[in-house]
């Protein structure tokens, strides 16, 4: 189901700003990390909403599933068992390193803003329009041919990273036993 | 998006609401009654004919109850955690098609609410957001046995997330799709095309052709929805009641119709997958016979008020209604096997359900991948 582009700029625009508000109220200024943790949780729905809106389904479905619904309920799972509060975090302690992480952070931030502006490289155009891609059989389609063809090397890369982090978290998890 | 799109979509989600609001009463009372005829009881059989209006009497209960906050909890997820948890039991079934289409003033219209191209995998990241409402309860309850039987509750999803999604691959590779509509219309293809006599008219259900697949979704589901044997978030007899243990009233009443919401979605998705949706070999012949009932029914009604115009696709519509019905049927056996397992097996200890899904259910479901794609490598199936 299409809407029509104004109203598709207009959703995008809401969900964007939705999200920047529980980022910045809900996730940096937080005072329960409980709370700041659904804050993300809310905020990956809004990045997922843009996502569905620029026709991107798969990420959208993909960002909830493995963002919102595994690596955040691990979060929120640490999170009670540790039973961290206020208290524990200590966060007064370094004002100085609060203020580099946001000079840092806004200076990502301008950079990314100076490179759209004046960057001089255009992405490259391999043709895929919305119409073709519909025709060839959805998105999910194309994303697959594309991974299992053209890029199978950053695809196998990206996995060998991953197996190697597995590989080291049963390690690390096995020599703490091993010392019991 | 113009007027007819409109009214249709109101339409479509309005009955799936209206009839999973249905099923959830109904499907209470045959638990009970169930139970007890498992167990040589009565149950519920006073209220109504054979008990049926045991659960209107049971709601009626929930709402007049007091509805309060214990002093200890916090209160915003409190009340936030019930709306939580059902939530995401309501949208999953958006995605599953429960009958074909029917033509209606020049529109077609698919009986399914959403035809995503992302098909399941919507069902698979909206499910596993039911954690969250879970953990809020048991967090916010600010209680030892809340916070317990949630611990265990997240730990028993994630785990079993995994085996439930590998165990798909191996349908999507067959059906090489994720449109459920798709893969529903690919397992109405015959199994054995060149066998003879009756045996070339068995469908290609994924059941058929993912018989392992089929056994570890089937138990990973139990687990997703924290059915017995794999029941530990709630573990009266350890644990009071977990998660919603310091929940009462309405609220309670919530969870408990979560989780049979999810019950029905999960036996809509394993109708789907793996005994192809609505549809039956021979349907088509059945439908023939009862296009003539269905006409004339038709022309009674529109003759009996004369605002309903008569149907002018009566094959179509009798179709349609038979393969709702068909639908129905298998989504009402595997509701029912929900109920048998429940009253036949006893609970798992929780070492004994991690290492089940961990050391059994996922190595099962990585290998049954690679057996299928020798297999469609060999051009087996």
């Amino acid at each position: 189901m299409e809407l029509a582009t104004g109203a598709t700029d207009i959703f995008f625009y809401i969900f964007s700003g939705v999200g920047f508000l529980f980022a910045l109220f809900g996730v940096v200024l937080g005072k329960n990390p409980i709370s700041c943790a659904f804050s993300l949780v809310l905020m990956f729905f809004c990045i997922s909403a843009d996502f569905a809106l620029l026709q991107a389904h798969f990420l959208a479905a993909v960002q909830i599933l493995v963002y919102a619904g595994a690596i955040m309920v691990l979060f929120v799972f640490v999170i009670m068992l540790l039973n961290a509060d206020t208290k524990n975090l200590d966060l007064g302690r370094s004002k100085v390193f609060q203020a580099g992480a946001a000079f840092l952070c806004l200076g990502l931030f301008a950079m990314f803003v100076w490179s759209i502006r004046h960057g001089t490289g255009s992405p490259k155009d391999v043709g895929l329009t919305p119409e073709k891609v519909l025709s060839s059989g959805g998105n999910l389609r194309v994303i697959s041919e594309l991974m299992f063809s053209d890029y199978i090397l950053p695809f196998e890369l990206t996995s060998i990273l991953l197996l190697v982090g597995i590989v080291g978290s049963v390690a690390l998890a096995k020599r703490k036993m091993e010392h019991k | 998006m113009d007027m007819f799109t409109g009214i249709e979509m109101a339409a479509k989600v309005g009955l799936i609401v209206f009839v999973m609001l249905q099923v959830v009463p109904m499907m209470v009372w045959i638990e009970r009654r169930g139970s007890a005829l498992m167990q040589n009881r009565r149950g519920p059989n006073r209220v109504g004919p054979l008990g049926l209006f045991q659960s209107l009497a049971d709601v009626v209960k929930f709402i007049f109850k007091e509805d309060m906050v214990p002093e200890h909890c916090d209160k915003f997820y409190y009340i936030l955690a019930p709306a939580v948890v059902l939530l995401p039991a309501f949208m999953t079934f958006a995605v599953v098609p429960f009958g074909g289409d029917i033509t209606i003033a020049g529109h077609v219209v698919h009986l399914q609410v959403a035809d995503l191209n992302v098909g399941f995998l919507y069902i698979l990241s909206i499910g596993s957001l039911g954690v969250y409402g879970i953990i809020m309860a048991g967090w916010s309850s600010n209680n030892k046995y809340s916070l317990l039987g949630s611990l265990r509750s997240s730990a028993q999803m994630i785990s079993y997330e995994l085996s439930m999604g590998l165990s798909l691959v191996g349908i999507v590779m067959i059906y090489s799709s994720f449109e459920l509509r798709e893969i529903v219309f690919r397992q109405t293809y015959p199994l054995m095309a060149s066998a003879p006599g009756i045996l070339a008219h068995i469908p290609k259900w994924g059941f058929f052709v993912q018989p392992v697949g089929f056994i570890i979704f089937l138990s990973s589901v139990y687990a997703e929805t924290n059915r017995l044997p794999f029941d530990l978030p709630e573990g009266e007899s350890e644990i009071v009641a977990g998660y919603h243990l310091e929940f009462g009233s309405m609220r309670f009443a919530l969870f408990f119709m979560a989780e049979y919401l999810n019950m029905v979605t999960a036996s809509a998705l394993l109708t789907t997958l793996y005994f192809g949706g609505y549809s039956f070999p021979g349907l088509h012949i059945a439908a023939e016979a009862f296009t003539p009932l269905v006409a004339r029914a038709s022309e009674i009604a529109s003759s009996l008020m004369p605002f309903v115009p008569t149907l002018a696709n009566p094959d179509q519509w009798a179709r349609a209604i038979l393969e709702v019905a068909v639908f129905s049927a298998k989504v009402g056996f595997f509701m029912w096997l929900f109920v048998w397992v429940r009253w036949t097996l006893p609970r798992f200890r929780y070492d004994q359900l991690m290492d089940l899904g961990w050391k059994v259910f996922l190595p099962l479901s990585i290998a049954n991948i690679a057996v299928t794609g020798v297999l469609i490598y060999l051009g087996v199936i």
